[in-house]
C-alpha cells in the first residue's frame, strides 16, 4: 500500500514513535526482570560490608558519603570558606541536615 | 442575485489618511448575467468587487445575496457564503507557491472536510476541462502564464460556486491568452454561472460575453447614457 | 467523519508548506530533538539512579551512630557499645573503622575500610573495581590483579605494602568502586587511630518501629552522638536525584524556556510572504479558525517528531551507551569514577512531564503570536 497523502505518512511516523515508546517500556520491564538477581547481589554486598552511600563522586568527603556528612565538612577549611568542589553543586545536603529537620 | 443599497466604504476612518473608496453605490446584479466593471485605478472597482464577493463589510448601506442580507453576518457565516457562492480569480493569480497545481486547486475545499479521493477527482476533472491535466503534479513556479491562469480558474471553480469574480484577470496576459480567458468565461456563463469582471482592458469589457458594463469613477458609478 | 477529514486536509497542506523549506525545518527538528534528548536524559538518569539507590541501600545498616564534637564528626569511643547494646530492641552493635586515603600516585581518593574477615589475613586487601584501574595520570591505564602489591603511605611517613587478595565484582561498582578493605592492624598502621576509638558504630535493630525511640535513647545516654537512620540515607538519595528540585529542575527549566523563546521568535517573525499567503487562504474561503489549525499542525508536526526522536535517543544514550553527559558533571574533580550501567526505568509520569515541558509550549508559542495575522481581512489580498 503506497502512502499517497502526506498526512498519512505523518500519522504513520507518529504511530512508529508511539511504538518506539512502547518498545522502551517493554525493554525496561525486561531489563529490570533480568537485572533482578544482580540487584539483589548489590544489596547483599551493601549489607555485608555495612555500606551507606553510593560511590558517585570521590572528590570530597561530603559528596562521597553525603548521608554521613555533617554540616561542617564542606566548609572545614575556614569558617567563611565556600564549598569549592564541583560535585557539591550537584549533590544537595541530605534532608536530615536541613534546618527544618535539624530539631529531630 | 446580488443587491447593493446605498453602499459607502471608508478606509482608515477618523485618521489623517482617511479615504472614501465608495460613496452612494446602488447596484443590482442579475443571475447568470455577465457584468464588467470598468474604470481607472482608484475608481473603487476593486473595493466594489471585494464587497460584492463578501470579502469586506461596507461602512454604511446594505448588501443582499440571493435574497439574504449579509451586511451584519458574523465572520463565520460570511466565510461560508463566500466559500460556497463565490469563486475568485485574482489579478496576480495568487497561487500558493511551492506546492503543486492540483493541491492549489483543492485548497478552497479543505475546510469542508470532503473525502480526499472524491475531492481529488473533482480537481483533476477541472484541470482536465481546462486542458492542463498534464500539469497536475507540477509545482506552480514551473507553470507558464497561461497554465497558471487556468489553475487559478480551476481553483475558483472547485466549490462549484454560482458567481465568478475576476479582478483584472487579463492584466498580466498577452492578447492570445486574454482572448482565451474570455472564451473560458463564455463557457462558464453557458453553464449558468454569474460573472463579475473588473477590468480596464477592452478585450475583457468589450467582449460579447459581457451583458452589462458598469463604469466607475471616484468611488461612484457613472450613470449610463441610457439611464438604467 | 468530516471533521477528521478536514484535519487531514489541513495537515496535508501544512506538511506541503513545511516541505518548501526542507533544510530549515529539518535543522529545527534536529535542534529540538537535541534539547529534548538532553532533558529526557537528565530525567531518565536521575530517576533510574534514584530507584537503584532506593533498592540497594535497603541493605544499609538500620542505624549508624556518629559522634559530633563542636559540630564536627569525631571518632567515637568503642565503650559506647556497652551502653548502647543494653537498649531494648538493639540486636547488635559493631564498630566501623573507615576513612579516606589519598593515593598520590593516581591522585585518587579511596575509601579505606576495615573488614573483620581480613583480620586473619593481615597484609591482604580486597579492592573495588575502580581501584583496580589505578594508574598514573597521563599514563596508559594499568589494571591491578590478584596478588599484585600496592604501597600505602602511613601517617608516620613509612610505606606499607599490601597484597591484593581479591577484587570486588564490577556489577557492584556503584557502591564499591573506590573501596579498599583491609585488616584492622593494617588500617591502624596507615591511620593514627588510637585504641578504643572507631569511626562510627553500626546497629542491627529488630523492629523498624522502634528506631526513633532507640535513637532518642542513644542521644540521651550520649549527648555527643548522632544517629543516622537508614531512612535518612534513603531520603538523602531520593532528594539528590529528585528531578523536581535542585540542579535538575534548573536544567529542565532551561530547556523549557529555550523552547518557548525559539518558538515565539519563529512565530512572531511571520514574513510578509507568510502573511500574504494567509490573506490568500482567507480570500478563497478559509476561516480564522482554519488558519489557526494550520499553525497548530505546523507546531505539532515539528515538536512531536522531535519529541519521539529525542525520547528514543535519550533512552539509548542513558541506558545503552554509558551516559556521556553525566560523567563529567558528577565526577567533578574526582579521579575515580565508577563504571556502571543503570537498569532502564521509564514511566508515564516522566513522559507526560517532558511532553508538557516541550511539545505543548512549542505548539502554544506557535499559535498565539499568529493570532494577529490569522485575523487578517480577506480583502487584504485584493489590495496587495
Amino acid at each position: 500500500m503506497i502512502l499517497q497523502r502526506k498526512s498519512d505518512v505523518f500519522f504513520c511516523s507518529l504511530l512508529l514513535g508511539v511504538l518506539l515508546i512502547c518498545l522502551m517500556f517493554v525493554d525496561a520491564a525486561v531489563s529490570q526482570r533480568l537485572d533482578w538477581k544482580s540487584s539483589q547481589e548489590r544489596r547483599a554486598i551493601v549489607r555485608v560490608l555495612a555500606l551507606t552511600d553510593l560511590c558517585l563522586s570521590t572528590e570530597a568527603r561530603y559528596t562521597r558519603h553525603p548521608s554521613m556528612a555533617d554540616l561542617h565538612t564542606p566548609f572545614q577549611d575556614h569558617p567563611l570558606a565556600l564549598d569549592h568542589f564541583p560535585s557539591g553543586a550537584i549533590l544537595a545536603p541530605p534532608p536530615h541536615l536541613q534546618p527544618q529537620n535539624l530539631g529531630e | 442575485m446580488i443587491r447593493l443599497q446605498n453602499i459607502r466604504k471608508i478606509f482608515n476612518a477618523g485618521q489623517p489618511n482617511e479615504f472614501v473608496a465608495l460613496e452612494g453605490v446602488n447596484l443590482s446584479i442579475g443571475s447568470q448575467e455577465a457584468t464588467a466593471l470598468k474604470g481607472p485605478s482608484g475608481s473603487g472597482k476593486t473595493t466594489l468587487l471585494s464587497l460584492l464577493g463578501c470579502m469586506a463589510r461596507p461602512t454604511a448601506g446594505r448588501i443582499t445575496v440571493k435574497g439574504r442580507e449579509i451586511t451584519s453576518l458574523p465572520e463565520r457565516f460570511l466565510t461560508e457564503i463566500r466559500r460556497e457562492t463565490f469563486g475568485i480569480i485574482f489579478q496576480q493569480f495568487n497561487l500558493i507557491k511551492g506546492i503543486t497545481a492540483l493541491e492549489n486547486v483543492m485548497i478552497p475545499a479543505y475546510p469542508k472536510g470532503e473525502k480526499h479521493a472524491s475531492l481529488k477527482r473533482r480537481a483533476m476533472d477541472l484541470l482536465d476541462l481546462l486542458n492542463i491535466a498534464g500539469k497536475a503534479s507540477a509545482k506552480v513556479e514551473w507553470l507558464s502564464g497561461g497554465e497558471a491562469q487556468r489553475t487559478a480558474i480551476a481553483r475558483a471553480l472547485i466549490n462549484n460556486p454560482s458567481i465568478i469574480i475576476a479582478d483584472e484577470p487579463t492584466a498580466h496576459l498577452d492578447t492570445t491568452l486574454s482572448r482565451e480567458f474570455m472564451e473560458i468565461m463564455r463557457q462558464l456563463k453557458k453553464e449558468g454561472k454569474t460573472l463579475l469582471i473588473a477590468s480596464h482592458d477592452p478585450i475583457a469589457y468589450e467582449s460579447d460575453v459581457i451583458d452589462r458594463i458598469i463604469e466607475m469613477r471616484d468611488g461612484t458609478i457613472v450613470p449610463p447614457a441610457d439611464g438604467s | 467523519m468530516g471533521a477528521i477529514e478536514k484535519q487531514r486536509h489541513i495537515l496535508d497542506f501544512t506538511l506541503a508548506t513545511l516541505g518548501r523549506r526542507k533544510g530549515k525545518n529539518i535543522a529545527l527538528i534536529v535542534v529540538y530533538t537535541f534539547v529534548i534528548c538532553l532533558m529526557a536524559s537528565v530525567v531518565f538518569f536521575a530517576d533510574a539512579l534514584k530507584q537503584e539507590a532506593a533498592q540497594i541501600l535497603q541493605g544499609a545498616p538500620e542505624m549508624t551512630v556518629q559522634r559530633l564534637v563542636a559540630g564536627r564528626q569525631d571518632l567515637i569511643p568503642t565503650h559506647y557499645i556497652d551502653s548502647i547494646r543494653t537498649i531494648r530492641g538493639v540486636q547488635s552493635v559493631e564498630p566501623r573503622l573507615w576513612g579516606y586515603y589519598y593515593d598520590a600516585f593516581s591522585g585518587a581518593n579511596y575509601t579505606l575500610m576495615v573488614n573483620a574477615d581480613l583480620n586473619n589475613h593481615p597484609g591482604s586487601i580486597i579492592i573495588g573495581a575502580g581501584v583496580a584501574r589505578r594508574s598514573e595520570p597521563g599514563k596508559p591505564p594499568q589494571t591491578l590483579r590478584k596478588n599484585d602489591l600496592v604501597p600505602f603511605k602511613t601517617y608516620s611517613d613509612t610505606v606499607v605494602t599490601l597484597q591484593v587478595k581479591g577484587i570486588l565484582p564490577s556489577e557492584s561498582e556503584l557502591v564499591t568502586a573506590d573501596l579498599i578493605l583491609v585488616s584492622e592492624a593494617d588500617f591502624k598502621t596507615i591511620f593514627p587511630i588510637p585504641a578504643g576509638l572507631a569511626t562510627d558504630l553500626v546497629l542491627k535493630i529488630r523492629n523498624a518501629k522502634e528506631l526513633a525511640t532507640i535513637a532518642a535513647k542513644i542521644t540521651r545516654i550520649h549527648p555527643d552522638s548522632r544517629p543516622v537512620l537508614r531512612e535518612d540515607i534513603l531520603r538523602t538519595y531520593a532528594a539528590v536525584f529528585d528531578w523536581r528540585g535542585g540542579v535538575i529542575l534548573l536544567i529542565l527549566s532551561g530547556g523549557f524556556f529555550a523552547f518557548i523563546i525559539l518558538a515565539w521568535d519563529k512565530a512572531t517573525g511571520l514574513s510578509a510572504e507568510e502573511k500574504r499567503e494567509i490573506g490568500i487562504l482567507k480570500a478563497i474561503g478559509w476561516e480564522t479558525s482554519d488558519i489557526l489549525l494550520m499553525k497548530f499542525w505546523e507546531g505539532t508536526a515539528v515538536s512531536l517528531t522531535a519529541f519521539f526522536l529525542g525520547l528514543f535517543l535519550a533512552y539509548l544514550h542513558t541506558f545503552l551507551a554509558s551516559p556521556l553527559l553525566f560523567e563529567p558533571v558528577l565526577k567533578g574533580w574526582s579521579v575515580l569514577y565508577p563504571h556502571f550501567r543503570l537498569t532502564p526505568r521509564i514511566n508515564i509520569y516522566q513522559i507526560a512531564v517532558l511532553f508538557f515541558l516541550t511539545v505543548l509550549p512549542y505548539t502554544v508559542a506557535t499559535i498565539v503570536p499568529s493570532w494577529r495575522s490569522a485575523t487578517i481581512d480577506p480583502d487584504s489580498v485584493m489590495r496587495m
